[in-house]
């Protein structure tokens, strides 16, 4: 999850060497965070929170994979 | 052959040469100069030569192709992500994946291959300057199978909206799959078609005449 996650952030960001990526894994659930650089902030969320919603959309089938559930939260 | 060293007397003709090896315009290389190179005096102390590296810039499609490729390397699905070149459109480009178990890729109702469409879109054209290229992303024949559906959707609403003298809203839907439906009933005089909405929650709404 965290290379997948960090793959498609650093691919649409213009400073993809401040990209972090947190995750933190239980039994059901795995919790994503996503760190960009300020200017970078639309680069990851898009008009209407498009962006974010599709990479929720890749979070959620690579999630389910394994069987759980996500949830990806872009950091401020 | 994408990348080369090539040498000259200068910068400019080791580029020269090199483009002229590979084949390519100037704009469709990127040169990374490794030795300036200078002038010998009088010819009595001999000059340095110029060394370049001239590498060929990725196309779109193989930006597209290689971010597609990788996604699914990360997401534990091995594919092969194949640029189909059957429609001549330099526009567009049609990504098909292969492989075996696609389903949790396309997603439901293909929620999961329009958002990695969606993606690779926007890192394709991350480059302003360059022609807008169209990406659409196929599997297991899906883009097909989703157009039959839409299509008999689009005759049962119109039959319904027709039948019953009242306009059927259907659910959101991007604007090729808000496309077909227009294209289906555009010929049917019983009803006409619109859409309406913002996008991405934007709706084809089939009215009766």
């Amino acid at each position: 999850m965290q290379e997948l996650i960090r793959f498609i952030t650093c691919a649409l960001v213009d400073n993809p060497e401040q990209v972090e990526v947190f995750v933190e894994e239980e039994d059901k659930m795995i919790r994503v965070g996503i760190k960009v650089a300020e200017e970078d902030m639309g680069k990851v969320i898009g008009k209407q929170g498009r962006i974010a919603k599709a990479i929720r959309t890749l979070a959620k089938a690579s999630a389910a994979r394994e069987g759980k559930r996500s949830q990806v939260d872009i950091l401020e | 052959m994408d990348e080369i060293i090539q040498e000259g007397k200068n910068v400019q003709e080791a580029i020269a040469k090199a483009l002229n090896e590979l084949g390519l315009p100037r704009e469709r290389v990127d040169i990374e100069v490794l030795e300036e190179g200078s002038r010998g005096i009088f010819g009595l102390i001999s000059g340095k030569t110029a060394r370049i590296k001239a590498r060929r810039k990725k196309e779109k499609k193989e930006i597209a192709r290689d971010f597609v490729a990788g996604i699914c390397d990360r997401m534990g699905t091995e594919v092969q992500v194949n640029i189909t070149e059957e429609n001549e459109n330099p526009r567009q480009v049609i990504l098909e994946i292969e492989g075996e178990n696609l389903g949790l890729l396309i997603g439901k109702r293909g929620q999961t291959i329009d958002a990695l469409q969606y993606l690779t879109t926007l890192v394709a054209n991350r480059k302003k300057e360059e022609d807008y290229l169209r990406v659409i992303i196929d599997a297991e024949d899906y883009r097909n199978r989703r157009e039959k559906t839409l299509e008999a959707l689009a005759k049962r609403m119109a039959e319904k909206a027709a039948r019953n003298g009242r306009k059927v809203l259907l659910e959101p839907m991007s604007p090729q799959e808000r496309r077909i439906i227009h294209m289906t009933l555009k010929d049917d005089r019983r009803v006409k078609t619109y859409s309406q909405g913002e996008e991405p929650f934007r709706k084809v709404c089939i009215e009766p005449n």
